[in-house]
């Protein structure tokens, strides 16, 4: 009789365990063998808490299967699961995912009481009048005359940033953080951002040099993967 | 087959209607068969501005809700054969007119009638939609103020939606020229850049428009006030003509010649 195929190979490393998990065959074999497998050996006292990588090949999990993966792996507090690796996503995930990091461009002018609602990063040509506001979930860059609001990162993202020609915004908003023009008449500034600035925990306007220093990771897409 | 061009702003009280009775009238002028329409429902004053008051018989709800024709209801102008005005009315419902309904009328005057200016009430509410309606062209008035170029902005942006032949135009009215040289006022140049249209048109504030205007004679009549002549240049513009765009300065120096030769003035 032929040796049975093992269906889950668990590997150690130095960072912990690497559990690998046939991806030909179904589900409820898989996670039967991960069951007796982790059973089996009866945990020796103080053994300290593994993390565990699952490395699922070309499977894709359901979000029930993936609980009850965890729900296994996480039984008496032996292991805790570091991450669950695919290579497959949903081709919605895929496309939410391009469309999440893709520049749009757009070319007219946003006036008063118009807003222009942006997915991924926005690349407007021409002015955001005062009473306008562009709002996007990635970057904001303004060839033009920045007069009214501009969110970006609107989703969150305390990373991104906000780039203008000219930059005399009515409000400049930057994930949850808001920032507004000073009471007093001010004139505006050229080629500036607006980034986050982590030591004044506020929205900061400075040279368009020092975002080479803050956001080395520029590259929309990988930039995004990584943020999920 | 004549045009229809709509003066709006968005913002009351800018000269919306002073506007459309000194370009009909200037137009007049140049022997065109003109239209002035008020679509002001409830708070009529074209027809106070071009002295017609007592000869409104019916009104434009009357000409939509068939209590009589087109033509019982246009008043012929006391000084040009070529200038009617149909009347908004002033007690009846509002909503009466439609968007539907402006266009027709509008259709049927543009068979006689080379231009026809529509009076826009302030706001951007149903309104301002019966005016837009049926007009080929649209001319924003703005003033040199914050709030009022702020909601020429609002209205420019609603118009690039309707469906027009060309982008509106700007009027700047109201120019104080002193005040921009101080600085207290903005700048015709600022204003341009920002809403970013084409201008046809700057008028200085003169208070020959409201001598005019209480008299009943629209300003655009007397030979030679400052705001005269910026009217009848933008007749002209609208004609078709390329007059040049004077700027204030060079204005303010025609203006001192002619004072100098009159030795009146400094």
């Amino acid at each position: 009789m032929l040796d049975k195929k093992q269906l889950v190979t668990i590997k150690g490393t130095r960072e912990g365990l690497i559990l690998f998990i046939d991806e030909t065959c179904s589900f409820n074999e898989a996670i039967t063998e991960l069951h007796d497998k982790i059973n089996s050996s009866k945990p020796k006292h103080d053994e300290p808490i593994v993390s565990v990588t699952v490395k699922l090949g070309n499977r894709y999990l359901k979000t029930e299967h993936e609980e009850r993966l965890r729900e296994i792996i996480s039984i008496e507090n032996r292991f805790e699961i570091y991450a669950i690796e695919s290579d497959v996503i949903l081709k919605e995930d895929a496309l939410r995912w391009k469309e999440n990091s893709d520049v749009k461009i757009v070319n007219r002018i946003i006036r008063s009481g118009q807003v222009l609602n942006i997915s991924g990063d926005l690349l407007l040509i021409g002015d955001v009048n005062p009473g306008g506001k562009v709002i996007a979930t990635g970057n904001v860059y303004i060839m033009g005359n920045l007069y009214g609001i501009a969110h970006a990162g609107v989703n969150g993202d305390q990373n991104a940033f906000i780039i203008a020609s000219y930059m005399k915004p009515t409000q400049l908003r930057i994930a949850n953080y808001i920032s507004r023009a000073p009471d007093y008449e001010s004139e505006g500034v050229y080629m500036e951002c607006g980034v986050i600035d982590d030591e004044q925990d506020k929205i900061i306007i400075d040279r368009l040099q020092v975002l080479a220093r803050k956001r080395l990771e520029l590259n929309g897409f990988e930039r995004r993967i990584q943020n999920g | 087959m004549g045009e229809a061009i709509v003066i709006t702003s968005g913002k009351g009280g800018v000269g919306k209607t002073t506007t459309s009775a000194n370009i009909g009238t200037a137009l007049a002028l140049m022997e065109k068969k003109v239209c002035l329409i008020d679509t002001d429902i409830g708070l009529r004053n074209l027809d106070v501005v071009m002295g017609l008051e007592n000869r409104i018989i019916y009104d434009i709800v009357d000409v939509i809700e068939g209590r009589c024709k087109l033509k019982q209801a246009l008043i012929r102008d006391k000084r040009f054969e070529c200038l009617s005005l149909l009347p908004a009315a002033q007690t009846s419902d509002k909503t009466a007119v439609t968007s539907e309904g402006m266009k027709e009328i509008i259709a049927e005057l543009k068979q006689e009638y080379d231009y026809i200016i529509i009076d826009c009430p302030a706001g951007i509410e149903q309104g301002f939609q019966n005016a837009v309606a049926g007009a080929d062209r649209a001319i924003v008035v703005t003033t040199p103020e914050k709030a009022s170029v702020r909601d020429a902005d609002r209205i420019i942006g609603l118009l690039e939606k309707e469906e027009m032949i060309e982008s509106p135009r700007l009027i700047i009215n109201r120019i104080r020229n002193h005040m921009i040289k101080s600085g207290d006022m903005i700048d015709v140049d600022d204003i341009v850049q920002l809403l970013s249209i084409e201008l046809i048109g700057i008028v200085i504030d003169d208070e020959e428009v409201i001598k005019a205007s209480n008299k009943g004679e629209p300003v655009a009549l007397t030979p030679n006030s400052k705001a005269s002549i910026a009217y009848r240049n933008i007749a002209r513009r609208i004609l078709g003509e390329s007059v040049p765009l004077q700027s204030l300065e060079d204005e303010k120096g025609m203006f001192q010649r002619v004072k100098k030769f009159f030795k009146i003035g400094s």
